[in-house]
């Protein structure tokens, strides 16, 4: 894990099967087991109905481009290098959203829109990230 | 909506500023001390008059009132978020309107500049703490998700940044003609095309500054305002709206529904039309939320907002001047406090240069999670 000098996630007992999931190359998303309604990961309660049980389940790891920015100033000193870098809100296809980074492309293409599917990016030996590339049909 | 009887029945009568800035060496503390004293020397009141306090952005309520030497019979304090200057506000009203206390003290201090703050990075908290989750694929900052906002824009109605540049071109000419702004010097379209983005497809023109100063309002029931110093500037109408749920990321529809719904309340409240308002304070963080806010406040269509605000719309002179002082692009980042003292100095006739010709109605509006506006009235008609 030495040298990697990006933010990593906080894992917690909410969060959890999400990064196990990212390490084994799946797309893990929270829905109350109650009403089913999918939320994103960390809360206790589900929004719909109140109810305090919930499942996980693999999204296709399909969706879309909701929207982007590029970002020319590191908040973050693991990202000085990659500056400018691309943020993105991608729409899941299950319909909950996620930030994420469009990658293999470069940030002049990117695209409100654009049909996107999950890539694995290993950050450390706990950690693998969920990007997203161009889903070319 | 909030109950029409409650129109006009408090009123400013004490507005204070500190310098802008960067201001090292005061605390937040300071800041608001700095800027209470101000209040108090405006309405001609002494301390003990105050028996009530909301204070913002301060730390602690307790120390303020302590160091102050204030012991008001109410003492609130509201998170240091933009969008609970609008909320404070209003709560000072109904602490009025219900006897809790006859005359607050509203005083913020912001020692942004000198603390060093970024608004993003490890520190950030925009979105409730849910952000913290995006660390990783380095989304950070409110700057980042008002440029996602305003992408969405873009590629929806057909928005342009030239466009967008109307908002701080505008508000830097009021800044220039306004001594205490911190950004005086003038730009223009092309400077703000070539200036350098932040968060694409946000330029640093479209962020606001980040800068030192304190704020304080002292607000009383309309009775007691005309026994005053100067002429009280009346709270006709007040609302607000909020769209929680999912707020971790950047609504569908930018807020529009809820602004609707505080639009047609605050306008019900005051009994007021669009028309009849003489300036508009708008909560500008970045310049997308003007665009935001003056279409979910139906002064044009959803989507038509870059093409109506050509044309010197919001400058002085124009239909709807906005931001007389500057706003938080160009005057000082007071997070929605200067706006509003804004409001009343311009009802009062006190703007010289970036005076609006015989100003009688002003409205505050600040798009957010939490949304508000707030109707000022020179008469209590």
């Amino acid at each position: 894990m030495s040298g990697y000098l990006k933010p990593l996630p906080r894992i917690d007992e909410w969060n959890r099967v999400h990064w196990d999931g990212a390490r084994e190359g799946r797309l893990m998303i929270q829905a109350c087991s109650d009403c089913g309604t999918l939320r994103y990961a960390g809360s206790k309660l589900c929004p719909h109905c109140h109810g305090t049980n919930s499942e996980w389940k693999q999204a296709c790891g399909k969706g879309v481009v909701w929207s982007w920015c590029v970002f020319h100033r590191a908040y973050f000193k693991g990202f000085e290098s990659e500056l400018p870098y691309n943020v993105v809100l991608i729409e899941l296809d299950e319909g909950l959203k996620v930030y994420s980074n469009v990658v293999n492309m470069t940030n002049e293409s990117l695209r409100i829109g654009m049909r996107v599917r999950a890539v694995f990016e290993t950050a450390t030996e706990e950690v693998t990230l969920v990007k997203f590339e161009e889903d070319k049909l | 909506m909030t109950d029409q009887k409650l129109r006009n029945r408090a009123a400013v009568i004490g507005v204070g500023t500190t310098q802008f800035g960067k201001l090292p060496g005061h605390d937040p503390y300071d800041l608001g001390a700095w800027a209470l004293r101000e209040a108090l020397d405006d309405c001609g009141l002494a301390a003990a008059d105050i028996d009530g306090v909301i204070v913002n952005r301060i730390p602690d309520y307790q120390r303020f009132c302590e160091t102050f030497g204030l012991n008001p019979r109410f003492a609130l304090i509201t998170p240091g978020q933009g969008r609970m200057s609008g909320v404070s506000i209003e709560l000072a009203v109904l602490a009025i309107a219900s006897g809790m206390a006859n005359t607050i003290a509203l005083v913020y201090g912001n020692d942004g500049r000198s603390a060093g703050a970024k608004y993003g990075g490890d520190s950030d908290r925009y979105g409730g703490g849910g952000a913290e989750q995006s660390f990783p694929y380095g989304m950070t900052s409110p700057g980042a998700a008002h440029a996602m906002m305003f992408a969405r824009h873009m590629q929806k109605y057909g928005t342009t940044s030239e466009q967008l540049a109307a908002v701080p071109v505008a508000f830097r000419k009021h800044a220039a003609l306004n001594p205490a702004a911190v950004m005086r010097e003038l730009i223009t379209v092309e400077q703000h095309q070539a200036s350098k983005f932040i968060a694409a497809p946000l330029h640093i023109y479209d962020y606001c500054l980040i800068n030192d100063g304190g704020v304080a309002l002292i607000l009383t029931s309309s009775e007691r305002a005309r026994d005053a110093k100067k002429s009280p500037v009346y709270i006709r109408g007040f609302s607000q709206a909020t769209k929680l749920l999912d707020s971790t990321f950047p609504p569908e529809d930018l807020w529009y529904g809820a602004m609707q719904s505080a639009a047609k309340d605050v306008y019900q409240m005051a009994g007021v039309q669009r028309e009849d308002l003489d300036a508009l304070m708008i909560y500008d963080n970045f310049s997308p939320t003007v665009l935001f806010s003056l279409e979910g406040f139906g002064f044009c269509k959803q989507g038509e907002g870059g093409d109506w605000m050509q044309g010197g719309r919001l400058e002085l002179g124009g239909e709807f001047p906005s931001n007389t002082s500057g706003g938080h692009l160009s005057e000082s980042y007071m997070q929605g406090w200067g706006l509003n003292v804004e409001a009343v100095r311009q009802l009062r006739g006190e703007c010289g240069a970036r005076q609006v010709n015989d100003a009688g109605l002003i409205q505050y509006m600040c798009a957010a999670p939490l949304i508000t506006s707030i109707i000022y009235g020179k008469d209590a008609s």
